[in-house]
Parts: C-alpha cells; sequence; structure tokens
C-alpha cells in the first residue's frame, strides 16, 4: 500500500477537494465524539443527583430520629 | 438453556451488570478500526478515476448511512419485543436508539449533500438515496416527538413502539416509491456507489470502516441504554448501592 | 378463548358504529365544510405566492393539487378520535363485544366520507384554476378517489397514537406526512403521466395495492393505537 499523495500539503489539499473531505470527515467525527460522551456526561450528572437525594435522605432519617 | 437468557434479558439490572466487561473492549476494537479505515481510506486508497478525491468521502457516508437504516430496525424491533412479551428493557433500548439513529441520519445527509457539491456542482439534489434518507430523517424525529410528548412513560414506550413499527413497515415501501419518483425525473442518475464495480482496493476500508461503525453503535446504544437503565430503576436498593461505592471510590 | 357469542353481528355492529358517526358528522355540518374551505385557499396561495401564468400553473397543477388535498386530509384527522376521546365513549367502544376492526373501519369510513370524498370530488374545479390540461382531469378524480381513502386508514393510526394529548395535532401531522409520501408519489405520477399522454394503468394499481394494505393493517394498528391512548 503507498500513500497516495506527493506530500503532506498535498494531502489536505486533496486536488481541490480538500475543504469537502474534511468537513465532512470533521463532522462526522464530531457527531461521533458526541454520541461517545453525551451518555458518559449524563451518568456523571444522574449520579450526583442522586447523591445529593441520598444526602437530603438521610438528613431527614437523622433528623426525625433526633425528634422521636 | 436459551429462553432461560432470554427472560434474564427482562432484568434491567443483569443486564446492567452483564454488559459492564463488554464497554472496553467494544470501545477499544470499535475507536481502532475507525481511525484504521478513516486514515486507510483518506491517504492509502487510490484516488477515483471520475472523482478524485472527494469519493473518499464514501468512508463515512455509507456507514453513517447503513447505520442509520439498520438503526431503525434495531429501535422498531425493540419496542416490538417490549410489546409483546411485555418486557421494559426492550422499551429503554428503543428510546435509547432514536436519537443515535436520528444524528447518524443527518450526518448522512450532510456528508452527501457536500459530496454532491464537487460531484454534481449543487448543495442539495433531489435523487432517490438523500430524499430516502431524508425521510427516514423525518420517520425518527417523530418517534423522538412522540416520546417526548406523552407524561406517563408506560404510555410513552408504547405508544412509541406502535409508530416504530408503523414506520418499520413504511420503510421499504417509501424507499421503493423514492426510487420509482426519482427513476421518472432524472433518468441519468449517477450512483455513489456502483458497488458492482467498485475496486478491492477501495472497498476493503469500506468494509472495516462499516464494522468499525457498527461495533461503535453498540457501544453508544449500550452506553445510552445503561443510562436510561440507571433513571428508570433509581429507586432500586442495587442503584443506590451502585451510587455509593461510585462515590466512595471518587 | 372465552366462547362468548356477541350480542350483536360482525356487519350488524359495523352498521350500528356507522350510522352513529355519520348522524354525529351530519349534526356537525359546519366542520364538514372545512377542509374544503382549506383546500380552496391554499390551492390559491400558489398564483399568488409563485406565479398567475397558465404555462407555469399547468407544470404545477398536477403536484399541488395533489399536496394540497394531502393537507386538506391531515388537518381533518384530528377530529378522528377526539370527541368520543373526551366523552368517553372511545373507552366504552373499546370494551363493547364487537369487532373493534370494523368499529374503527366504520369510523375511518366515515371520516372519509365527509372529508377525503369531498376533497377528491372539489378537486376537478381546483385543477381547472391551475389550467391543468384536459387529460388529467379524470387521473386526478380516480388517483385521489384511491389516495385520500389510503390516507384516511393510515392517518387513523396517527390519529389513535395522539388522541390522549392535549395539543397532538401538529405532532399528528409530523408523524403522518412521511407515511403519506408513497401516496403521493404514485397520486401526483398518475396525473403527470396522463397528462403527458402516458397509460396510468400502473400507478393506479400501485394505490389499489396501498389501499389494500392499508384497509388490512390499519385498522389493526389504530386498534392498538387506542388501547394504549386510552389506558394511559
Amino acid at each position: 500500500m503507498k500513500f497516495q499523495f506527493e506530500s503532506i500539503a498535498d494531502f489536505i489539499a486533496m486536488n481541490g477537494h480538500g475543504p469537502y473531505v474534511w468537513a465532512s470527515y470533521a463532522i462526522t467525527f464530531a457527531v461521533l465524539i458526541f454520541l461517545l460522551i453525551s451518555p458518559l456526561l449524563q451518568k456523571k450528572a444522574f449520579v450526583k443527583q442522586q447523591i445529593k437525594q441520598q444526602k437530603l435522605a438521610q438528613a431527614n432519617n437523622t433528623a426525625s430520629e433526633a425528634t422521636e | 438453556m436459551a429462553w432461560q437468557w432470554f427472560h434474564r434479558l427482562g432484568s434491567p439490572r443483569w443486564f446492567y451488570e452483564k454488559t459492564t466487561p463488554w464497554l472496553p473492549w467494544l470501545a477499544t476494537l470499535s475507536i481502532a478500526l475507525i481511525v484504521t479505515a478513516a486514515v486507510w481510506g483518506l491517504a492509502f486508497a487510490p484516488a477515483d478515476f471520475k472523482q478524485g478525491n472527494s469519493y473518499r468521502i464514501i468512508y463515512i457516508h455509507v456507514p453513517a448511512a447503513f447505520l442509520a437504516l439498520a438503526g431503525y430496525y434495531i429501535m422498531a424491533i425493540s419496542g416490538a419485543v417490549g410489546l409483546i412479551w411485555k418486557m421494559k428493557l426492550p422499551f429503554m433500548v428503543m428510546k435509547a436508539a432514536a436519537p443515535i439513529g436520528a444524528l447518524l441520519t443527518f450526518v448522512s445527509l450532510v456528508t452527501g449533500s457536500i459530496w454532491g457539491k464537487p460531484t454534481w456542482g449543487t448543495w442539495w439534489e433531489w435523487d432517490a438515496r438523500i430524499t430516502s434518507m431524508l425521510i427516514l430523517f423525518f420517520l425518527y424525529l417523530g418517534m423522538i416527538a412522540l416520546q417526548q410528548a406523552f407524561t406517563q412513560r408506560d404510555t410513552a414506550d408504547k405508544a412509541s413502539a406502535v409508530l416504530a413499527l408503523v414506520g418499520m413497515v413504511n420503510i421499504p415501501i417509501i424507499y421503493k416509491s423514492v426510487d420509482w419518483w426519482n427513476t421518472l425525473h432524472q433518468p441519468a442518475t449517477i450512483k455513489f456507489t456502483s458497488k458492482s464495480s467498485i475496486d478491492p482496493s477501495m472497498l476493503y476500508p469500506l468494509l472495516m470502516m462499516v464494522i468499525g461503525f457498527y461495533l461503535f453503535y453498540a457501544l453508544i446504544l449500550l452506553l445510552n441504554t445503561r443510562v436510561e437503565i440507571l433513571r428508570r430503576e433509581n429507586r432500586t436498593q442495587w442503584v443506590n448501592d451502585l451510587i455509593s461505592t461510585t462515590n466512595k471510590r471518587a | 378463548m372465552r366462547d362468548s357469542t356477541p350480542a350483536v353481528s360482525l356487519f350488524g355492529g359495523f352498521v350500528a358504529s356507522f350510522r352513529r358517526d355519520l348522524l354525529i358528522a351530519a349534526r356537525h355540518k359546519a366542520e364538514l365544510t372545512n377542509p374544503l374551505v382549506f383546500f380552496l385557499i391554499a390551492v390559491t396561495l400558489i398564483p399568488l405566492g409563485v406565479s398567475p401564468e397558465k404555462t407555469v400553473l399547468a407544470l404545477l397543477a398536477p403536484g399541488i393539487v395533489w399536496v394540497m388535498a394531502l393537507l386538506a386530509t391531515l388537518l381533518s384527522l384530528d377530529g378522528l378520535f377526539r370527541s368520543d376521546y373526551d366523552d368517553g365513549s372511545l373507552e366504552q367502544m373499546l370494551i363493547s363485544p364487537q369487532s373493534l376492526y370494523f368499529t374503527v373501519m366504520a369510523k375511518v369510513l366515515v371520516h372519509w366520507l365527509v372529508s377525503g370524498l369531498p376533497v377528491t370530488l372539489q378537486a376537478p374545479l381546483l385543477a381547472l384554476m391551475l389550467s391543468l390540461p384536459v387529460d388529467g382531469y379524470l387521473p386526478l378524480l380516480a388517483s385521489l378517489a384511491l389516495g385520500t381513502a389510503s390516507m384516511s386508514l393510515i392517518g387513523a393510526v396517527g390519529a389513535a397514537l395522539t388522541v390522549s394529548l392535549r395539543k397532538g395535532g401538529l405532532l399528528l401531522s409530523l408523524i403522518v406526512m412521511p407515511l403519506y409520501i408513497p401516496v403521493l408519489i404514485f397520486g401526483a405520477s398518475a396525473v403527470q403521466t396522463a397528462v403527458q399522454g402516458g397509460a396510468i394503468g400502473m400507478q393506479l394499481a400501485v394505490l389499489g395495492a396501498f389501499l389494500a394494505l392499508a384497509i388490512v393493517l390499519a385498522p389493526i394498528a389504530a386498534l392498538g393505537a387506542l388501547r394504549i391512548s386510552t389506558n394511559g
């Protein structure tokens, strides 16, 4: 297999088709990265929220125990 | 033995715990394949005789289009399984699949449009493939909109499943109709991939990318389904335990 | 399966439902004219927005009339199950012992009679205003007759899915329109081909096939959707 271009500059220019090819690849990879990161961030946010709720529930429990 | 496995599938918890070790493998393999195929297609595959270097967009346009269509079937079949066997998990998969599929359809449309400019001179061409992808995009948007509209999750799940099935039945009809419509107005269509005559040196990176995309899709679908599982099961003991251990580790 | 002999025969149930819905439709005569007025105004927008030139209009006429007929049918769908849902008679209908396939068919048939059919009959008049060539009129009637019937059936599924939503109308349009596209393609093509002097047997056959498929599948899907909507 041979590198199809004369130089890296050629590679980026792609005989004039550079903007089209690179724009397409950029958009595609941006979407793929977003698809990967989105659930990871969602899980982090969920865990954060659940911890808050757990703490709140614990506080309520100790408070109600104290008043008994 | 098979039935036991199938019934276990009804338990979100079992699914969550079973799939945890799969994630690193899926991630490594899919990303490796995609990156390799991209480099191969961009730099090492020969340029096309007619289209020059712009044809290299095929390496992302075609896999995205495949997954967009396959994703709809995965979504619809999950919905059907949920309706027929009244299981929670398939509905979670179905719900996760909708935005993923919509985004992949969007990628397919955008890359197709960009590819059209150097090939045909216009940013948009109403050819059969792009038009069918556009309609598929509408079907996905309808699914997402319908799911958001209901306040009760149970109703949302079942109604969306019905819609997904109706869409699934219609997709071949829509594709065939658009194909026929296109022949009326454009007798000489330049096809993006005349599959019968694609050179092997161009085909191999494409196949590698398609496989990489499928694995990546599986990864994303799993990740999103798992988040949905956590959300829906947030009142259970096992989720609370999971959160405590995650918190302690952090 | 319990052996329950229904109190009403299959056809009897269909007729009873049909009669009831037709009577209700007749009592709301003002609503019958809405799709027709919409159709008229919408078609009028084209010469105003595009061009009143006869050659331009004649070129666009088959597609324009078909698209506007599609939209008119679409807009009338929201009311298909809604009034029955609102007053609770839909739930009663779902637990009745009659064969519900025929009950739903009866409702859709009445809907077509008061929206799709009048739109079909009105179409030649509007085609005249758009300078449709003479050869197109009969194909217009034939294709719209078959097409609006299919669209009523397919639309019924969407109406059933969104009947429990307060602002279901726009969502209904979004989910149903992609499903209408094959009907539109072959219907408009029938008129277009006839205008250009060709034979349209194939297009009409395909439209007939769509209708047959819709008659078999749509009421079942609509029924499932109605059960889901009323249990929510």
